[in-house]
């Protein structure tokens, strides 16, 4: 249902999106947010094209495979050169062959030609399944879903970083699971076994039931993006088969979720669960059932907490703003969470979550925009006055939303007041020049906005400041007379030092009262002097507005790593060798 | 502790018991801690009034944060209130170990221990024992691996044959479990397990479940269990012990040594020394020294690190003699080994390894690279260095020093590098007290003094610094004599910096 007057302002909010993503997967990941699919999770992390490629050692990881002891496999006739009544039988004796499991960590060239056999066998048994109809009569299932669980269900090993103490899911390379020339075509064998036309869920739930699932989920954590790949679309699949499981899926997705956010902080597929759940939140039925609501406030706002958001931030936005375009009325309850959890000290964090607002703003109603404008501009207001550029720059985009500013004039009375202290005070003492221009654009668009009420707001504010000064002088006349009589106690020289400079300058520089919208630094009263002789005009801010250029033009990554470490050019290649079964999720429909 | 006042605990327990629902951990888990020292304050009847109702409350709330609450909560009253009241809670309890969210099983899991303490036996047997199989077999291995903790506090209360039935079978099962978090649980919690099974259950049924943790598949498990060898096989019966150390530890111990994993030969080099005193002189030297002595040889500087820094218990067992041929390369390497830290720590060694080999080997042969890491182009490493020579001097005595120490130290002061004249310095500063007055005024002053006139300033407010501390070990007279008109010279220093130290030590030796 979309809006008459909304109008997102595409060069502003995509362009934040471009940056996160490497420049060869953009056309891949449009995430406005009208899109239909969720923003599927990046399988390589952003990076700068300058940074050197280094051959490190070659890194595996050591997933311990209960491996078998009798591994000689005898090679069996090929499927389609067997007779028709016998092809079911040695379809079967195939894939038991393929439950046989191979070491490739300790000794990788161990068993080659069986381990040939093997994958050979994984390879007919994929075609077959693909190509031939009929061949998914009811013994098959048993021994495939046995096959699968053999080849995948193991515990995963402890999380290693040769390069660092710990791992660290926003920086690291990940580890690549050594045995993935097998692990791959047990995935693919296993997704086009679901996704055949024969396949019958009914005779499936008897093998893939609550405990199957529970032993998919705990894989998600695996660090090698291609598994968590294929493990995505997996549940996926199974989730939109499988309604009896449905419930079950979400509950345990949401038991990852709580001791994601509550105990361990770290959890590798996080960005794949969100993905999944944001294609299910698209098929949900209207009005929204109290669990789904729930699971908006208690488990996707909390998300919002941990550290590495930046790792799933795209698919947790999605999935928010996915909610609130279903149900406008939960936009109050989510502005209110998103304030609470606002960083303090985490810059980009604080960028992502402006990032996300501003996706939200896009769908608001009017009506619930009035309900959340005053806290929320009064945090806008501190973002403005950030002393870190980028997320003073972010907020200020706010400004070339037309949808947003068509909010901003409807409420200005509400709005203005609280942002003008803001906007002026940085528009002098920003340290950023960028800031300034950006600041006199947003002044300006307020002053075009209602002449009067910018009038007002001047007058106010300068009353207001003359006032601070007042206080400050009286304020350091007293400590001045404080220091008088303090220096006529004859035991003022045992004191030396410290009378030796003026108390007073101490004192004013930290005045909680000068830090008008601005938590982060005050300013001195002479620079409060200097502005006050100043007359704002509009032709003057049109100058300066002039003065920077075009803010949606320039190109600069509002989301970056912490660093660039070296990446390592073999996980690389192997990760970008990997082919997704699915461009986007598909909208799981509610049958309800 | 005051005395119980319910009046005055009260009123606190409704805010607390709010924020014992919060979802932020933290602050749920500050408010649980101060609701148990609330309970404290409650009267008996009090308690089953007001505070037990809480608990209730809060085992049967809603949403998961709040009966994650609840179990901490159990212990507490469990023992203060009346028969009807308690098997009330034990239901509760048992609801909270079944609960549906994993968040509170293992909250209640990692209860259950201290819930087991304060039951009485008859129902321990009964109701908790069987909520800890159940804990035991959960599907998460979160949950499993926080039952292995309260089979600790189990086994401690039970009775020897008890034990044997009800809590060796799920110990075993979980050193054997699937998940290596599960197993490197055990491998870390296993002193305390060999504790409370007792002596006779362990060395009969714990000694295989140790050595399959010592081959684990997963290093992780390998270096937890390998950190406990030493603590393992003290704890084992005296009269079996070496029997036992020989044929089942040791052989797995050998092929630790050798293990690919540096953390988990490093693990095991800081403890194997250990079993030197349970082995005795001749199984020491036989099995133990060539062990010790391929360890020396490792790769990896921290297990040979760990080694030498464990080598008093060796000592002790064989006499340093036997290995001082293989212990000095190891020690000449470290020293010289590229990362600072290892030199620090094999620095910070060297008193107590004087101390063992004794001044005639120390003079030999390691005194040369005491003296060469004054001179190290790390500072950390130059005041390790200085603070080591402090401990010699010490050790070997004033006399010794001003044959060996003392000229090395002296000739720094003429060096080209200032910071090699400003560590002279240090060393003077610091080995003044333990050198004495006589020697100090003889040999130390002198040079100090000579580096008046040095070039930098850095070097010359640290002849202030100095003259200050060491000026309290003279006579008055050397200090009027010697101290006085030096820093009188530094006084009228150009540089700021060596004025106000000047002024500074005139003040502080009370000469202005």
């Amino acid at each position: 249902m979309p809006k008459p007057q909304k109008k997102v302002s595409k060069n502003v909010t995509s362009r934040g999106k471009e940056n996160e993503s490497t420049p060869a997967e953009e056309k891949k990941a449009p995430t406005s947010p009208k899109d239909p699919h969720p923003p599927p999770t990046q399988l390589t992390k952003p990076h700068g094209t300058s940074s050197p490629h280094v051959t490190t050692k070659r890194r595996q990881n050591s997933s311990k495979f209960n491996i078998s002891k009798n591994r000689e496999l005898e090679k069996l006739p090929l499927l389609k050169d067997a007779p028709a009544n016998e092809r079911e039988d040695l379809f079967i004796q195939k894939l038991r062959q393929c439950c046989v499991m191979f070491d490739f960590v300790s000794d990788p060239l161990s068993d080659l030609k069986w381990k040939e056999v093997k994958r050979a066998a994984l390879n007919e048994l994929i075609e077959h399944i693909s190509n031939s109809r009929g061949v998914l009569t009811e013994p098959i299932y048993p021994e495939s879903v046995n096959m699968f669980s053999m080849n995948l269900f193991r515990t995963l090993p402890p999380a290693s970083n040769p390069t660092g103490a710990e791992y660290d899911p926003e920086e690291d390379e990940p580890t690549l699971e050594a045995a993935w020339p097998h692990l791959q075509l047990v995935y693919e064998f296993f997704l086009r076994f679901l996704e055949s036309p024969d396949f019958q869920p009914n005779i499936a739930k008897r093998y893939i039931d609550q405990k199957f699932v529970l032993q998919l989920l705990d894989l998600f954590d695996s660090e090698d993006p291609r598994e968590r790949d294929f493990l995505k679309t997996i549940l996926h699949r199974i989730y939109g088969k499988f309604l009896g499981l449905r419930a079950y899926i979400r509950k345990q997705i949401n038991n990852t979720f709580y001791r994601f956010v509550f105990e361990t902080e770290h959890h590798n597929g996080i960005a794949e669960l969100l993905e999944i759940l944001g294609s299910i939140i698209n098929g949900f039925a209207l009005p929204l059932k109290e669990e789904h609501k729930m699971f908006l406030l208690k488990v996707l706002l909390p998300l919002h907490k941990v550290k590495s958001l930046s790792v799933y931030h795209p698919q947790l936005a999605y999935c928010v703003v996915q909610f609130l375009e279903k149900e406008p009325a939960l936009t109050e309850p989510v502005i209110m969470g998103l304030l609470k959890f606002w960083p303090k000290t985490h810059s980009p964090k604080e960028v992502m979550f402006l990032n996300e607002l501003e996706e939200i703003l896009d769908v608001i109603e009017p009506a619930e925009f009035q309900k959340v404008m005053v806290p929320l501009f009064k945090q806008l207001a501190k973002c403005v006055s950030s002393p870190h550029f980028q997320v003073a720059e972010r907020a200020l985009y706010y400004w070339n939303n037309e949808y947003i500013m068509s909010l901003v004039s409807d409420n200005a009375k509400a709005v203005l007041p609280i942002m003008f202290p803001a906007l002026y005070k940085n528009s002098k003492s920003h340290w950023n020049k960028t800031i300034h221009g950006l600041i006199y654009n947003a002044l300006k668009l307020f002053m075009e906005m209602n002449q009067k009420l910018f009038d007002e707001c001047s007058q106010k504010y300068k009353g207001e400041r003359m006032r601070t000064l007042d206080r400050i002088r009286e304020r350091e006349g007293v400590w001045d007379r404080v220091e008088q009589v303090a220096r006529k106690n004859p035991k003022v020289r045992a004191c030396g030092h410290e009378l030796a400079q003026p108390m007073c300058l101490q004192c004013t520089a930290v005045d909680p009262l000068l830090e008008v919208g601005n938590p982060y630094h005050g300013s001195s009263p002479a620079e409060l002097v200097t502005l006050d002789g100043e007359q704002v005009s509009l032709p003057e801010l049109d100058g300066k507005a002039h003065e920077v250029t075009p803010a949606g033009e320039r190109k600069k990554p509002l989301l970056r790593r912490k660093s660039e470490l070296p990446h390592d050019m073999s996980t690389l290649t192997a990760i970008e060798r990997h082919k997704r079964a699915d461009e986007f999720l598909a909208t799981s429909k509610e049958n309800s | 502790m005051c005395p119980r006042s319910s009046t005055s605990a009260r009123p606190f327990q409704a805010p607390l018991e709010s924020l014992a629902t919060v979802e932020e951990t933290v602050v749920r888990d500050k408010a649980v801690e101060s609701l148990r020292q609330l309970a404290e304050q409650h009267s008996n009847r009090d308690l089953e009034t007001y505070f037990v109702p809480l608990v209730k409350r809060l085992s049967a709330g809603d949403w998961f944060t709040t009966r994650t609450s609840a179990c901490g909560l159990f212990a507490v009253c469990y023992p203060r209130v009346s028969n009807a009241v308690r098997a009330e809670l034990r239901q509760h309890f048992r609801n909270l170990c079944g609960d549906d969210t994993p968040m509170v099983r293992r909250a209640a899991a990692s209860k259950l221990g201290e819930f087991a303490k304060a039951v009485e036996h008859e129902h321990l047997k009964q109701d908790l024992v069987p909520l800890f199989h159940s804990l035991a077999n959960d599907e998460q291995d979160s949950v499993r691996l926080l039952a292995v903790e309260a089979c600790v506090s189990i086994a401690n209360v039970l009775q020897n044959d008890e034990k044997q039935r009800l809590v060796l079978p799920t110990l075993k099962q979980a050193s054997e479990d699937k998940s290596w978090r599960v197993r490197y649980m055990v491998a870390d919690k296993f002193s305390e397990l060999q504790a409370a099974l007792g002596p006779e259950l362990s060395s009969r049924e714990l000694v295989p479940a140790f050595c399959s943790l010592l081959k684990d598949a997963e290093a992780e498990v390998r270096a937890a269990a390998a950190a406990k060898v030493k603590d393992f096989c003290s704890q084992l019966p005296a009269d079996t012990r070496q029997q036992m150390i020989l044929t089942q530890v040791l052989p797995q111990v050998k092929e630790l040594a050798a293990d690919p994993n540096q953390h988990v030969k490093s693990a095991l080099a800081g403890v194997v020394m250990g079993l030197a005193p349970l082995l005795g002189r001749d199984a020491t030297m036989e099995h133990l020294l060539p062990l010790f002595l391929t360890q020396l040889k490792d790769e990896c500087p921290e297990v040979r690190l760990n080694v030498i820094s464990n080598l008093d218990a060796v000592n002790e067992v064989i006499g340093v003699k036997n290995v001082s041929k293989n212990l000095l390369p190891a020690i000449v390497e470290l020293a010289e080994d590229s990362k600072w830290r290892i030199r620090l720590a094999i620095i910070e060694y060297m008193p107590s390894l004087a101390a063992q080999v004794g001044v005639e080997f120390f003079d030999e042969k390691l005194s040369a690279l005491c003296m060469g890491w004054l001179t190290d182009h790390v500072y950390a490493i130059r005041e390790a260095a200085t603070n080591n020579l402090k401990a010699l001097v010490e050790k070997f005595g004033a006399e010794w020093a001003q044959q060996t120490v003392i000229p090395r130290v002296l000739q720094l002061a003429r060096d080209q590098n200032y910071l090699h004249r400003m560590t002279c310095l240090f060393c003077v500063n610091i080995m003044a007290p333990v050198c004495g007055r006589e020697l100090t005024t003889k040999l130390l002053l002198p040079t100090v003094s000579s580096l008046v006139s040095d070039p930098v300033a850095n070097v010359r407010f640290n002849v202030a610094k100095t003259l200050q501390k060491i000026g309290t070990v003279f006579d008055q007279k050397v200090v009027e004599a010697q101290v006085q008109p030096v820093l009188e010279r530094l006084l009228q220093d150009p540089d700021n910096d060596v004025k106000f130290f000047a002024s500074e030590a005139l003040e502080g030796l009370r000469l202005q």
